[in-house]
C-alpha cells in the first residue's frame, strides 16, 4: 500500500497542503488534475526526486520519506520518457537490471519477457532516436517494470499520441497491469483515461486530493 | 522556399523569406558578412606575406624548434588540466543550487574579465606565499609556469563551455536514472557524461586554442627563455621585438597551421563521435 500522509510542499508561488493519498496494493490508481495542479511534483516525492516541505511518503507501512530513489523500488516514466540517447532499447530495458548485478542469462529472459509483452521485439537493437512516439512510450515502461518495482508511476503517458496510439495503448496498459499485478500511480488530465483505466481515481485541484464522484 | 516547423533551440531550420523580409536579412548578411570577409582577408594576407624560406629558416631554427614542442606539450596538458575540472565544476553550477553560487559564478569569471598581463603578475604574487612559494623554484620561470598560466586563463573558458553544456541535457535523464538505481555517481557516468561528450570536445579544443594564444600570463609568469620557457607566442614577441617581421609572420603562419590542424582534428573526430 502507498500512502502519503499531510504532505504539503510550497515552492514561490505554488503550493500543495495537505496532502493525504491512499494507493492500496495492486491497484490502478488515476490522480487528475489540470495542468500546473502539482501532479508532477507529487509523482517526484513519491519517486523520492523532490523533499516535500512536510508530511512523509509511507510504502506498504514503511516510512520512506528520507528514502534514496533507488531504495524505494519505484518505476517512473516521465511525460517526456527520457530514453537514454544513444542506448539502445535492449539496454535501455536491461539498464536497471545491470545495476541492480541480475545475471546475464536473467536479464536476457526479462528483456525477452517484456519485450514481447510490449510488442517491442523488433526494436530491441534499435536506438531512442529512431523510434516513434508510441514505440519509445513501449520500451520506457518495459524499462521501468524490467525490475519488478513495487510502484509504477506514470506521468502522462498517452498525452502526446494520436487517438489511435491511445487506444492501443490503454490496452496495453491493461494487459501490462493484469500481467504484472503491480501497482500504477497514473497521472493525467484527461478523465477518459481514467474511467478507461482506473481501479481508484482521485482528482487533484486547489492544492488539495479529493475522490471525484464520477471519473 | 518551404516552410518547415521550428526546430529544437539551437537547430537551424529553413523557413518561407517573403519580400518584405529581404531588408532584414541584407542587414544580417551585411553585418556577419563583413566580419567574416575581414577573417578571410587578415588570413590571406599573412598567406601573401609569408615566405616560405623564411617559414623553413625559422622552422629550422633550435629554439623555434623547442618553442613548437613546448607549445604542442603546454597547451595540450593545459586543455586536458582545464576539462579535468570543467567537468565537475560545470555540473556544479548547472545542476546544484547552493549557497555562495553567485560568488563562485563571479570568481570563475576573474580569468575572463581580468587582463591577461595581470593574471600572470596575480600568480608571480601568489607564488611569493606559502604553501606556493615552496614550489617557486621549480615552477616560476619553468615550463610549469607555462602550463599553469594558460590553464588559469583556458579553464574558465572551459568551465562555461561545460556548464552550458550540462544545462543543455535535461535533469530528467538523471532522474529516471536515480529511479533505476543509480547514485548521483552513476547518472553521472552512465547518463550524463556520455551525453556531454560534443560539450568536453568543445572545451578541450577551446581550450587548446586560448593556451595557444595566451601570452601576457606566460610572459609575466613564465618569462620567454629560449630552449627554456619559449612558446611560440613568446617566440612571435621576440621575432617583433628584434624587428623581424617576416619571421613574425613565419611564426604567426606556424601557430595558425597547429590552430587548425587542431580544430579539424575535433571536428573529424566530434562529427564521427555524431554519427555513431
Amino acid at each position: 500500500m502507498i500512502e502519503l500522509r499531510d504532505i504539503a510542499i510550497q515552492q514561490g508561488q505554488f503550493s500543495l497542503e495537505q496532502i493525504e493519498l491512499t494507493i492500496p496494493t495492486g491497484a490502478y490508481a488515476v490522480l487528475m488534475g489540470s495542468s500546473g495542479s502539482g501532479k508532477s511534483t507529487l509523482i517526484e516525492i513519491i519517486c523520492g526526486l523532490r523533499k516535500p516541505s512536510k508530511g512523509s511518503v509511507w510504502f506498504n507501512g514503511q516510512d520512506v520519506t528520507n528514502w534514496r530513489p533507488a531504495e524505494r523500488n519505484v518505476g517512473y516514466v516521465p511525460q517526456d520518457r527520457a530514453l537514454f540517447p544513444g542506448i539502445s532499447v535492449r539496454n535501455q530495458i536491461a539498464f536497471g537490471l545491470v545495476l541492480r548485478k541480475w545475471k546475464d542469462s536473467e536479464i536476457h529472459d526479462r528483456v525477452m519477457e517484456l519485450s514481447g509483452l510490449l510488442h517491442i521485439s523488433h526494436l530491441l537493437d534499435r536506438y531512442p532516436e529512431r523510434l516513434s512516439g508510441g514505440e519509445a512510450q513501449r520500451v520506457a515502461l518495459a524499462r521501468a517494470i524490467a525490475s519488478s518495482p513495487g510502484l509504477l508511476c506514470l506521468d502522462e503517458p498517452l498525452s502526446a499520441l494520436d487517438h489511435d496510439l491511445h487506444e492501443e495503448m490503454c490496452r496495453l496498459l491493461k494487459t501490462m497491469h493484469g500481467y504484472t499485478g503491480i501497482t500504477i500511480l497514473h497521472i493525467t488530465h484527461s478523465r477518459f483515461e481514467a474511467s478507461r483505466l482506473a481501479t481508484h481515481a482521485f482528482q487533484l485541484s486547489k492544492g488539495r486530493i479529493h475522490i471525484p464522484e464520477h471519473p | 522556399m518551404k516552410a518547415q516547423p521550428p526546430g529544437p533551440v539551437g537547430q537551424s531550420h529553413r523557413s518561407l523569406v517573403v519580400a518584405s523580409d529581404w531588408p532584414f536579412m541584407l542587414g544580417l548578411s551585411v553585418l556577419g558578412g563583413s566580419y567574416i570577409l575581414l577573417l578571410i582577408l587578415m588570413v590571406l594576407a599573412e598567406l601573401s606575406f609569408a615566405s616560405p624560406s623564411e617559414i623553413l629558416r625559422i622552422l629550422r631554427n633550435p629554439d623555434i624548434q623547442f618553442s613548437i614542442k613546448l607549445t604542442l606539450l603546454s597547451c595540450t596538458m593545459s586543455a586536458v588540466l582545464s576539462v579535468w575540472v570543467a567537468v565537475p565544476i560545470g555540473y556544479l553550477m548547472s545542476r546544484f543550487s547552493f549557497r555562495g553560487k553567485g560568488f563562485v559564478d563571479a570568481v570563475l569569471d576573474i580569468p575572463i574579465v581580468l587582463p591577461p598581463l595581470i593574471v600572470g603578475c596575480c600568480l608571480l604574487i601568489l607564488f611569493n606565499y606559502p604553501p606556493f612559494s615552496w614550489l617557486s623554484d621549480e615552477v616560476v620561470f619553468e615550463w610549469p609556469a607555462v602550463v599553469l598560466a594558460q590553464f588559469v586563463v583556458a579553464c574558465a573558458f572551459a568551465v562555461r563551455t561545460m556548464k552550458v553544456s550540462f544545462d543543455q541535457i535535461p535533469t530528467r535523464f538523471e532522474d529516471v536514472a536515480l529511479t533505476l538505481g543509480c547514485s548521483r555517481g552513476q547518472a553521472f557516468w552512465r547518463v550524463v557524461m556520455p551525453q556531454a561528450q560534443r560539450g568536453i570536445l568543445a572545451a578541450l579544443t577551446l581550450a587548446w586554442a586560448r593556451s595557444l594564444g595566451e601570452f601576457g600570463p606566460i610572459l609575466v609568469f613564465a618569462g620567454s627563455t629560449h630552449q627554456r620557457t619559449e612558446v611560440l607566442s613568446t617566440s612571435f614577441f621576440l621575432e617583433m621585438q628584434s624587428g623581424n617581421l617576416r619571421g613574425m609572420v613565419a611564426v604567426s603562419m606556424i601557430m595558425i597551421t597547429c590552430a587548425v590542424v587542431v580544430l579539424a582534428i575535433a571536428r573529424l573526430f566530434g562529427l564521427r563521435r555524431v554519427d555513431l
